[in-house]
């Protein structure tokens, strides 16, 4: 007895960092959060309670809010089914037995290795307008290209291209699942006379639907919190053509000191993470859980 | 592994002149991918040791006339490349430190302890991961701005070594039940504590674990922008990620069109990045592992 109450007890002090980090760095801030989501506040004065008035604005007189909305969208939309596409089927061609793998690997997964602003510096030249290697090639084929980040129409198609070069991420991870599917499967699918179109329908993708579904979902979370490039690449614009929902959010936090309104914002932008985490889960009809009818040796 | 080597044959007898002939169609496609990854790269490289007049040259060159390493001492000389390097090493190690202290003593806990808390807690540990950083961002800065903690790196420390971070707690944890309990009876038959089993049993089984989260968190840290832009004020504490951006602002004046420094920009953000690079070819396999790990198996 005194054993057992000697481990609930030490149990607690090893998660003692972690309870202090999450009553300080999550409850308080999400109550308080909560709380300025309703209010006027600018840090200089306390808090004035404004009631829904901060919602309100949002959807009924704050144009830049929807149009925030409608890019973080249409990014999601368009670049989410992209980098899961052209990853997994680079994933297929690495896992169709090919030489030198692992340095095929390291070409495609490099790109996901760096981020951040050095990498936005990098976009911002290869697609210059006049000076970089983007148009230049085009040139050479007798194309004018666009002006990419500083033509309104091109802006967001351009950062949506750029998010293309990070497909190797969910690729290491597909080509994961599909080294793990077990060979007796693919025996099986032969001897019933199914050829390489059967054994991709009805093993490879089959077997890989789990790791899909991950890394659709965590695309399309982190498609919702782009901020860097918005910042550095662009900064919002050219006349707010890629003002991304995060970029707005700070701007009115930091720049407009609207800590009332930044807050609902944030509370909003919790809710849009929620409801597509929702629709993924209630839609993934299509994943196959092997672990539903085999072993639970794992 | 058995079925593996036992099908090996068939595999082979299979190739036959259509296969050569969609291998080497594969080979293709990836090895126009791949170009197509690597050539921001290559032309950032090219460019960091051109002249400026060759940099805008029409059409591209891909020889400089001459290998300009002086590019390197004079953006040196113009970007504090030291002190901003110095800053992020040691917020970055000080974040690893923190994270792996805090995260793995809960995920003993969680793995291997009884305790009444201990499902309920674990969920919730789960359940923070579904809260996006930006809905505690506020209250957070609040909290430090009252703590007078502004432009100092507290705020990007203290909260990872209290055990923010619930996606490494459970791929610790998963790490932490897949080594044998037997391990931990023996431990305690020799009258070790649970304290003296983690820290002498788990955690060194766990290297590939813990190097997993090393990783991840370096990249993370080494990349972040968003924290330290609005934390850190004054330029002697700002991290290489903020130091290009403001670099760059004062470069061009603007932040838009040609700069008359763009060969130290990408010397600049080539530095910046190097250490990703180096990290990613020198522990690559835990690299794939850690990806493997939370992607597969997650």
């Amino acid at each position: 007895m005194s054993m057992r109450l000697r481990e609930e007890l030490e149990a607690y002090l090893f998660l003692l960092p972690w309870i202090l980090g999450f009553l300080l760095f999550l409850v308080g801030p999400l109550a308080a959060s909560l709380y300025f989501s309703v209010a006027d506040y600018n840090i200089l004065q306390p808090p004035k309670l404004v009631g829904l008035a901060n919602y309100q604005t949002m959807f009924a007189d704050d144009p830049l809010f929807l149009k925030s909305l409608r890019i973080t969208a249409i990014y999601t939309f368009a670049s989410v089914p992209l980098i899961v596409t052209m990853g997994y089927l680079v994933a297929l061609l690495l896992n169709q037995k090919v030489r030198g793998l692992s340095v095929w690997r390291t070409i495609f997964y490099l790109p996901a290795v760096v981020s951040g602003v050095a990498v936005a510096v990098m976009w911002v030249w290869v697609f210059d307008p006049d000076g970089g290697i983007v148009n230049n090639l085009l040139r050479l084929a007798g194309i004018e290209g666009p002006a990419w980040f500083t033509d309104p129409d091109w802006a967001l198609t351009t950062l949506i291209l750029t998010s293309l070069w990070g497909i190797g991420g969910g690729m290491v991870v597909y080509l994961a699942g599909m080294q793990g599917v077990p060979t007796h499967l693919y025996e099986a699918c032969e001897l019933d006379g199914g050829g390489t179109w059967n054994r991709f329908r009805h093993v490879t993708l089959p077997m890989t639907t789990p790791v899909i579904f991950f890394n659709l979902l965590i695309g399309i979370i982190g498609s919702w919190q782009v901020f860097t490039n918005a910042y550095v690449i662009t900064n919002g614009g050219p006349a707010n053509a890629t003002l991304f929902y995060v970029l707005f959010l700070y701007r009115q936090g930091w720049k407009y000191h609207k800590m009332g309104y930044a807050s609902a914002l944030a509370w909003v932008l919790f809710f849009i993470i929620l409801i597509f985490t929702i629709i993924v889960f209630k839609t993934s009809g299509w994943v196959y859980y092997e672990s539903d009818q085999a072993d639970q040796s794992t | 592994m058995s079925t593996q080597l036992q099908s090996l044959p068939t595999w082979r007898q299979r190739r036959s002149v259509h296969t050569v002939i969609t291998h080497t169609l594969y080979y293709l496609i990836l090895a126009t991918v791949g170009t197509m990854l690597m050539v921001p790269f290559l032309w950032m490289v090219v460019s960091s040791v051109k002249a400026e007049h060759e940099i805008f040259s029409i059409p591209t060159t891909w020889i400089p006339e001459r290998i300009r390493w002086e590019n390197y001492t004079h953006a040196l000389e113009s970007f504090p490349f030291f002190r901003a390097l110095l800053n992020t090493l040691f917020i970055t190690v000080s974040v690893i430190v923190g994270r792996l202290l805090s995260t793995s003593l809960a995920a003993y806990a969680f793995a291997r302890m009884r305790f009444r808390l201990r499902t309920p807690l674990f969920v919730l540990v789960l359940s923070t991961l579904m809260i996006p950083y930006h809905v505690t961002l506020i209250p957070t800065y609040i909290l430090f701005t009252k703590l007078g903690w502004i432009d100092t790196f507290l705020p990007l420390i203290v909260p990872n070594w209290l055990g923010l971070g619930a996606f490494y707690i459970f791929l610790l944890r998963q790490f932490f039940m897949t080594i044998p309990s037997e391990m931990n009876d023996a431990a305690r038959i020799d009258g070790c504590s649970h304290f003296g089993i983690f820290a002498r049993v788990i955690l060194p089984l766990s290297i590939p674990a813990l190097a997993t989260v090393t990783i991840f968190t370096f990249l993370e840290q080494w990349n972040d922008f968003l924290a330290p832009i609005i934390y850190l004020n004054s330029p002697d504490k700002h991290t290489l990620a903020i130091a290009i951006q403001f670099y760059r602002q004062s470069a061009s004046g603007a932040g838009w069109g040609p700069v008359r420094t763009w060969a130290h920009l990408m010397v600049v953000s080539l530095l910046t990045m190097a250490p990703c690079l180096l990290l990613f070819f020198f522990a690559q396999r835990y690299f794939i592992q850690g990806v493997v790990i939370s992607g597969v198996k997650g």
